[in-house]
């Protein structure tokens, strides 16, 4: 078992009810999962449970046999750095790298950073014109393609993507997704998409729907 | 429609209150530190005015003896009855208090407080005890003499001014006049001078007080001072002005494309901003009164110390001083507001806000070339320009180039580290270091002012001890310094030091015109004592050996700049006779020209002068036997024997006190720098979570996050203390090497001080850290709901 989630709950001060009530959740090595649901369902914070980006009120995270709930932050980080990949919906690079610097950063991070490697991803991705440029140079679908060689080229077990396609237009997000799948079958690796899109979910061999904080 | 976009533009504030914080702050510390200063200056000066008011020194020609002495009533009254109208004057020190005698029934009108029609009552002042006029706490410290005392703000400080005939009992100078005033009219027929009293000179009236000219100096450096901190200060204004009309770029399109017209936003804005300036200034103005309130007692010793000056230890509030304090707050807001309004009436309604970095990354070329234009403008003043205002022009230039030249010196800098970073961690340091170079670069340009500003000063007036510290020990070789009041009572000192002195040298001089030029004629006797202690700046060799045998004369370095005159140019200092100038010897603080010529020689051209003072040479340990022998058997009192150690001591107490007001300035500068790094960095610090949270969510924990943040405010402080070291030594070259011989004609030689310096580095990075260190608390205090969300779309 990659990931276990058991009742895990979470609610932020100032909300009535909980985001997340008692959700739970398995999955295995070489998973894909499409969570959806309506906005303000919770897919987010929960992905940010899973990431150890946030912390649950109650219950267990437990990943690869590590239990999330009692780690600090540096041993959240070092699981961030060593085993996770988050792909955001905003691409979130880092301004101040070159493309080419911010494709190679996570990998380094983590000790695993493999040249050739991410001369395949950025072949595979086209981004070979872009390595010099920063992220502000470059187009938003530009920029997810390399927030995904950013998050594979550190060969993750667990890919989490937050909505990864939410700010490219039709064409282009099938074009993205399909290549996010095949490449993370490529690395053996497992993947929770969070989408609002039923087309894409259904793209994806397992699907979650998350509706007023309860999987179903 | 005013209303509503006042309401609107208000709010911005409500909403940043700390960027209204920085803004306010920064311009009332700015104000604050240029009033301070110029409030100290304008005391000083009121003071000398004064000072020159009770003595009429800058007003009127004065008659005194020509050997320095007292001029006999007898003199007086035979120059009165030749049809001179003069006016006598008594004047001297009892204990530390000036005491100026005058004759008022024949004194100029406008002479200190004793003129008709002034409250003061002549009879009084004339008859029985007779009146003495000064500060109250001068009459306070005066002994009982029976006179009535008036307390008299108008006075200058320390000094007490009355009848001659009071004075005279005061000081013991019966029938003795120390010098007479000519009034402007004389008569069309009068006797000359000299057939009345030869042994009396006429000097011309001083175009400003001679204590005013010597403390010129020490007054300009003040307002250098004072300017760079103003300048420090405006950096932080600036900073604060741009990041507001950056944020309220959207609000000015919305509010333009609801029909608002630009004239009317822009004139909002201009009369909020002054409306804030007066506040701000109003404060600063307040606050640089206490600076000055604190700093004045030791400047005032500093002045009275070094060049006998009397200012008062307390500060006066003028009008002029608080309008021209809210003045300069209103020019610099509109310094510093002008380009950012100006941008904003130029920009199109339509247009979207370019992203920052490339704003910036433009502006940093435009930068680098502005910076490499004033800094060449600077070298070239420096090589070729001449004039005072050709100095200040440089001064000006050189630290506005070197303050534009930073950020791109630090970008450059950024770079190549980056380049040579191999760590992931080490290489998004160094990366995201110079990303936050726009937001920080003014703050780090008010920093390297202030460093700058540091080092110059300090460097200068630590060049100033070591010279004069070294001048003193030329000038004051000799052990014991006396002086005699009459012919008589030299001719007792002389008996006494042929018994007990090792060598007597006579002091000489006489003032006439050289060049063109008032100076003094002095005369040295051929003696070791002048050969190994006076340095040349520039001599023809074996200069003593040729001057000793009468075959040429030393001129002090005023003369040497203000005159044609150099090494081999001949001098006239007798009718008939020309000398070779043989040497050029610094001469630091003395704001006339200086020709030495031999003993021999003095006494063939003025065989009327006699010695009354002289310096005695003695082994350390006959000082004091020769001391009290002079007391006992030349009847000299405390007065009039100087101990050589005693001078010494107190011009280092001084120059210590000197070092106080200098450092608190150094102290208070650099602390408005800090200031300026604090509310950058806090101001940043809201803006920075998008580029951090990435960062922190691919693995590096908040602490980590701070303490790198911590290190890079600490690493741009050492960067810019780099280019701040060179700045400020060129700043404390061109303030002694161009600006101080424009202005006074000689010039200081410039001493360096590494571990002034490192100690002024360790200082800045500890400044740097802790302007850093709550920016960094919050950022490890951050809650992980904070930096998701700017990951969050949704809940």
């Amino acid at each position: 078992m990659l990931l276990r989630l058991t009742d895990v709950t979470k609610n932020y001060a100032g909300n009535e009810k909980a985001v997340l009530d008692h959700v739970s959740l398995d999955l295995e090595q070489g998973d894909m999962l499409a969570l959806t649901g309506e906005s303000g369902s919770g897919k987010s914070t929960l992905l940010h449970l899973i990431g150890g980006l946030d912390s649950a009120d109650s219950g267990r995270v437990v990943f690869d046999g590590i239990d999330l709930t009692p780690m600090n932050d540096s041993g959240r980080a070092a699981l961030r750095r060593g085993s996770l990949g988050v792909i955001f919906q905003q691409f979130n690079l880092i301004p101040s790298l070159s493309i080419a610097h911010n494709i190679a950063f996570q990998a380094r991070l983590a000790g695993r950073h493999d040249p050739s490697m991410v001369r395949v991803l950025v072949e595979r991705l086209g981004l070979d014109d872009h390595l010099n440029k920063y992220p502000e140079q470059l187009s938003g679908g530009q920029q997810q393609r390399v927030a995904i060689a950013r998050t594979l080229a550190a060969r993750p077990q667990l890919v989490l993507a937050d909505e990864p396609t939410g700010n490219l237009d039709e064409a282009t997000a099938d074009n993205v997704l399909a290549l996010l799948q095949d490449l993370v079958i490529e690395n053996g690796a497992s993947l929770i998409l969070v989408t609002h899109s039923e087309r894409l979910a259904a793209r994806l061999p397992r699907r979650a729907y998350l509706r007023a904080g309860r999987l179903t | 429609m005013t209303a509503a976009i006042l309401s609107a533009l208000l709010g911005h504030w409500r909403r940043n209150p700390l960027q209204l914080l920085t803004l306010m702050v920064g311009l009332a510390l700015a104000t604050a530190l240029w009033s301070g200063v110029q409030a100290i200056n304008e005391q000083a000066r009121s003071s000398y005015d004064a000072a020159a008011a009770t003595i009429g020194e800058a007003s009127y020609s004065q008659i005194t003896a020509q050997d320095g002495g007292p001029i006999p009533q007898q003199t007086y009254i035979a120059l009165r009855r030749a049809g001179w109208a003069v006016s006598p004057v008594v004047e001297g020190r009892l204990d530390t208090i000036r005491i100026v005698g005058l004759e008022p029934l024949t004194a100029p009108r406008d002479l200190g407080p004793v003129r008709l029609g002034n409250g003061v009552d002549l009879g009084d002042f004339l008859s029985g005890a007779g009146q003495i006029f000064a500060r109250p706490d001068t009459l306070a410290r005066l002994p009982q003499t029976g006179a009535a005392l008036q307390p008299t703000p108008d006075v200058a400080p320390n000094t007490a001014l009355t009848d001659i005939g009071v004075a005279q009992l005061l000081l013991e100078r019966f029938d003795q006049i120390d010098r007479l005033i000519v009034l402007p009219d004389q008569p069309i027929t009068q006797q000359p001078l000299a057939q009345i009293a030869p042994e009396l000179i006429q000097t011309d009236p001083q175009q400003g007080g001679e204590v005013a000219q010597l403390t010129e100096s020490f007054h300009l450096n003040l307002t250098a001072f004072g300017l760079l901190s103003f300048a420090v200060g405006l950096f932080i204004v600036h900073g604060a002005i741009g990041l507001a009309f950056e944020q309220r770029r959207p609000m000015v399109r919305t509010l333009r494309a609801l029909g608002a017209p630009l004239v009317r936003l822009i004139a909002l804005m201009a009369v909020e901003l002054a409306a804030l300036a007066l506040i701000a200034g109003a404060l600063g103005v307040a606050l640089g009164y206490l600076i000055a309130a604190a700093l004045l007692p030791d400047v005032a010793a500093t002045l009275r110390g070094l060049y006998g000056a009397d200012l008062s230890g307390e500060l006066s509030l003028r009008p002029s001083w608080w309008l021209s304090g809210l003045a300069i707050a209103l020019g610099g807001t509109a310094v510093a507001a002008f380009g950012a309004l100006w941008s904003l009436a130029r920009m199109p309604l339509l247009s979207g806000a370019q992203p920052r970095a490339w704003v910036m990354a433009r502006q940093g070329s435009g930068m680098a070339f502005a910076a490499i234009m004033l800094l060449g403008l600077a070298a070239a003043l420096g090589i070729w320009g001449t004039g005072i205002v050709a100095g200040f022009v440089m001064l000006g230039a050189l630290l506005i180039g070197g303050a534009l030249v930073l950020p791109p010196f630090l970008s450059l800098l950024l770079r190549l580290a980056e380049g040579q970073a191999r760590a992931p961690i080490t290489q998004w340091f160094w990366a995201d270091t110079r990303q936050q170079l726009p937001g920080l670069s003014l703050a780090l340009m008010a920093l390297l002012l202030a460093m700058s500003a540091n080092v110059g000063v300090s460097t200068m007036v630590s060049s100033f001890r070591l010279t004069f510290v070294g001048f003193l020990d030329q000038r004051l070789a000799s052990e014991l310094y006396v002086s005699a009041e009459s012919a008589a009572q030299a001719d007792a000192i002389l008996a006494v030091a042929e018994d007990k002195a090792d060598v007597v040298l006579p002091l000489l001089w006489v003032d006439r015109l050289v060049a063109g030029q008032p100076a003094q004629i002095y005369a040295a006797r051929d003696h070791a004592t002048y050969r190994e202690n006076w340095k040349f700046l520039h001599a023809v060799p074996d200069a003593w050996d040729r001057l000793a045998r009468g075959d040429g004369v030393l001129i002090n370095e005023q003369l040497y700049r203000r005159t044609e005159l150099d090494l081999g140019s001949e001098i006239t200092i007798i009718p008939g006779r020309t000398l070779p100038v043989l040497g050029v010897y610094g001469d630091y603080g003395n704001p006339i020209g200086q020709v030495i010529v031999t003993e021999p020689l003095f006494s063939e051209a003025y065989p009327e002068v006699r010695a009354l003072r002289f310096g005695l040479r003695v082994g350390p340990d006959k000082v004091a036997p020769l001391r009290d022998a002079l007391r006992t058997d030349a009847g000299l009192g405390d007065a009039a024997i100087t101990d050589q150690s005693t001078i010494k001591a107190m011009s280092l107490a001084v120059f210590e006190r000197t070092f106080t007001v200098t450092a608190a300035l150094n102290a208070l500068t650099l602390a408005v720098a800090g200031f300026a790094i604090l509310m950058s960095l806090l101001t940043l610090a809201a803006m920075r979570l998008p580029q951090l949270a990435p960062v922190w969510a691919l693995g590096l924990t908040r602490r980590k996050l701070a303490l790198l943040d911590l290190l890079r405010a600490v690493v741009l402080a050492a960067l810019t203390a780099t280019l701040a070291l060179p700045l400020g030594l060129a700043l404390s070259w061109a303030l002694l090497a161009v600006v101080n011989v424009e202005a006074f004609g000689w010039k200081l030689p410039m001493y360096l001080f590494p571990l002034d310096y490192l100690r002024l580095g360790g200082l800045t990075l500890v400044a740097a850290a802790l302007a850093a260190l709550w920016p960094a608390w919050k950022l490890a205090r951050t809650p992980p709901t904070q930096l998701l969300g700017v990951f969050r779309n949704e809940r």
